[in-house]
């Protein structure tokens, strides 16, 4: 299976669903123009991140016109997005969807909510519970938002679960500004990508936000991470931009020929030691 | 000095990318700014002029009559150097009917004053001209809270608040503020021959990197000891961080209803922007 992917690098207005929804709409007809099978946005596209109290405002239910909206674009291209999601039960959760042929095939709450340095998301909002991958007609996916893909046990348990795609969307902040080097921020997730790629044998799909909210810049370079480790293309720094690129199977496959670390993985071990891990722990506790 | 070096050329883009957003954001184009003939003024003006175009600043320079005129001649240089609009309004008159009333008022006092009388000429040209004013502070000032409240330290925008000073003269090289601004010596001008330096009593490259380490890596104070560091000055300077933290928080309120603005009743700045 050969495809397009574009990852549609944009500034959200904070708080303005309408204006982010529209500015949604047109990355995706830009990306349909460029010949793109799938889009992805930013973790919080239709809202913008330092949210803090209008979480509640901002809120979409699964069910609400917005999201309908996006669903029939999906008839035309495959879409990943963003949005706070309020559940029945009147919890808010940091979700990213995957949309496609008019269906929402897969819902993921963000389940690592940063509390430390700059971010306060579990204040605002709820964690989710799951790691899933799920089918797609690309093959099977699995999908992140930023701080998850921080937690190796995420991506791996995506990557067990039949995972050879993993979507991250993200709205990371620049920092780290030391002589000679570029951005902190940019160079540890870099570093975190192509690992990850590596590790899992998968490729890498990250999209990050562009912009500034109170001071702080969301830095872009988002990328299309080979299975191999090195980037396909990467975005500008700082800047909106819509990049695309084409992936097929070859790749994953030659890949996964030369280093079979996931058919050699070890599940049934690992599961063993985590449980004997979890049981110490237990038992240190009472 | 090492984690006090910074790629200026990046710190240039994110900076000038500051201003142009926050100041396009909310339906302006245009900053005021107060142009001392100090560096860090000077370096705001040259972000500012990248950012926004130098059509769209203006810098008002507002000596005293105490004030060194070589401080006047800098801001102008500045000024004439980027192109940008700007003017003189001296604030002598306005100082000196009050402190009639107040015959022996100390020298800080005065000085307070006069800076606060520059921030409202600022905010009455922000309010005239659709400007919003630029802040000029600098991390390290802010951290130790060399400055007045309400006076210098208040802005709409400070694009270089998370700059030490030795940090704001390796972004000056990069921007090109003219050498004689980069070399002199840092000063509040309040009175003939001061520096900043002499006040505080040490230098900003010494007094960075406490900071720098203090601040940003959160060492410990036995961890700064064996970094090498003299107690009494770690002491000194973490008294003052600390002692100063009223002026970088807004005024406090009395909490009385569920939601108490800043507390439980929390937005972004830039909510609906």
């Amino acid at each position: 299976m050969e495809f397009t992917v574009a990852l549609a690098q944009i500034r959200p207005k904070l708080g303005c669903l309408s204006d982010n929804l529209a500015i949604i709409e047109a990355s995706v007809t830009q990306a349909i123009e460029s010949g793109a099978d799938l889009v992805i946005f930013p973790e919080l596209s239709l809202t913008g991140y330092f949210l803090k109290d209008l979480v509640p405002e901002v809120a979409l239910r699964i069910d609400s016109p917005e999201i309908a909206k996006l669903r029939v674009l999906s008839r035309r291209i495959s879409i990943a997005v963003g949005f706070v999601e309020e559940s029945a039960d009147y919890r808010f959760f940091n979700s990213a969807i995957y949309l496609e042929d008019g269906e929402i095939r897969h819902r993921h709450r963000k389940v690592y909510l940063p509390t430390y340095g700059l971010f306060d998301e579990q204040r605002y909002l709820a964690c989710g519970d799951r790691f899933r991958a799920f089918d797609t007609r690309f093959g099977r996916f699995g999908m992140l938002v930023c701080e998850d893909m921080w937690h190796l046990s995420a991506s791996y348990t995506l990557a067990m679960d039949g995972a050879t795609t993993i979507l991250c969307l993200s709205s990371s902040p620049g920092r780290g500004v030391a002589s000679d080097d570029g951005l902190g921020s940019a160079q540890a997730w870099q570093r975190l990508t192509s690992t990850t790629a590596m590790f899992l044998s998968c490729r890498v799909l990250f999209c990050n936000r562009v912009g500034y909210e109170d001071g702080v810049n969301f830095w872009g370079g988002s990328e299309i991470v080979r299975p191999g480790g090195d980037s396909t293309v990467r975005a500008k720094l700082l800047e909106e931009e819509l990049i695309t690129a084409r992936v097929d199977d070859g790749e994953l496959r030659r890949e996964r020929i030369f280093a079979p670390l996931l058919r050699d993985e070890n599940l049934e071990l690992t599961i063993r030691e985590l449980r004997r891990i979890e049981e110490e722990r237990r038992s240190a506790h009472v | 000095m090492t984690g006090l070096s910074i790629n200026a050329a990046l710190v240039r883009r994110i900076l000038v990318g500051f201003l142009a957003e926050e100041v396009h954001k909310v339906g302006l184009k245009r900053a005021v700014l107060g142009l001392s003939g100090g560096i860090d003024s000077a370096l705001v003006a040259y972000l500012a002029a990248e950012a926004l175009g130098p059509e769209n600043v203006q810098a008002i320079i507002m000596p005293y009559k105490q004030s060194n005129p070589e401080s006047e001649a800098h801001a102008r240089l500045v000024a004439e150097q980027l192109g940008i609009e700007h003017c003189v309004i001296g604030i002598t008159p306005m100082v000196d009917a009050y402190f009639e009333m107040f015959p022996d008022a100390d020298s800080m006092r005065r000085g307070n004053k006069m800076a606060r009388e520059r921030m409202t000429i600022l905010f009455d040209h922000s309010a005239a001209r659709g400007a919003l004013v630029l802040g000029t502070s600098n991390k390290t000032e802010l951290l130790l809270g060399y400055g007045t409240l309400y006076g210098d330290m208040a802005s709409a925008l400070n694009p270089i608040g998370d700059l030490y000073k030795t940090q704001i003269w390796q972004l000056s090289e990069e921007m090109g503020v003219p050498r004689e601004v980069i070399d002199k010596k840092p000063s509040a001008d309040l009175w003939a021959g001061q520096t900043d330096e002499q006040e505080l009593g040490f230098t900003y490259k010494a007094v960075d990197e406490l900071l720098y380490q203090m601040v940003d890596l959160r060492k410990s104070r036995s961890e700064l000891l064996a970094a090498g560091f003299e107690a009494a000055f770690i002491d000194k300077i973490y008294a003052k961080v600390q002692n100063s933290h009223f002026k970088r928080r807004l005024p406090v309120i009395a909490k009385v209803s569920n939601r108490t603005i800043d507390r439980d009743f929390r937005y972004s700045r830039d909510w609906g922007k």
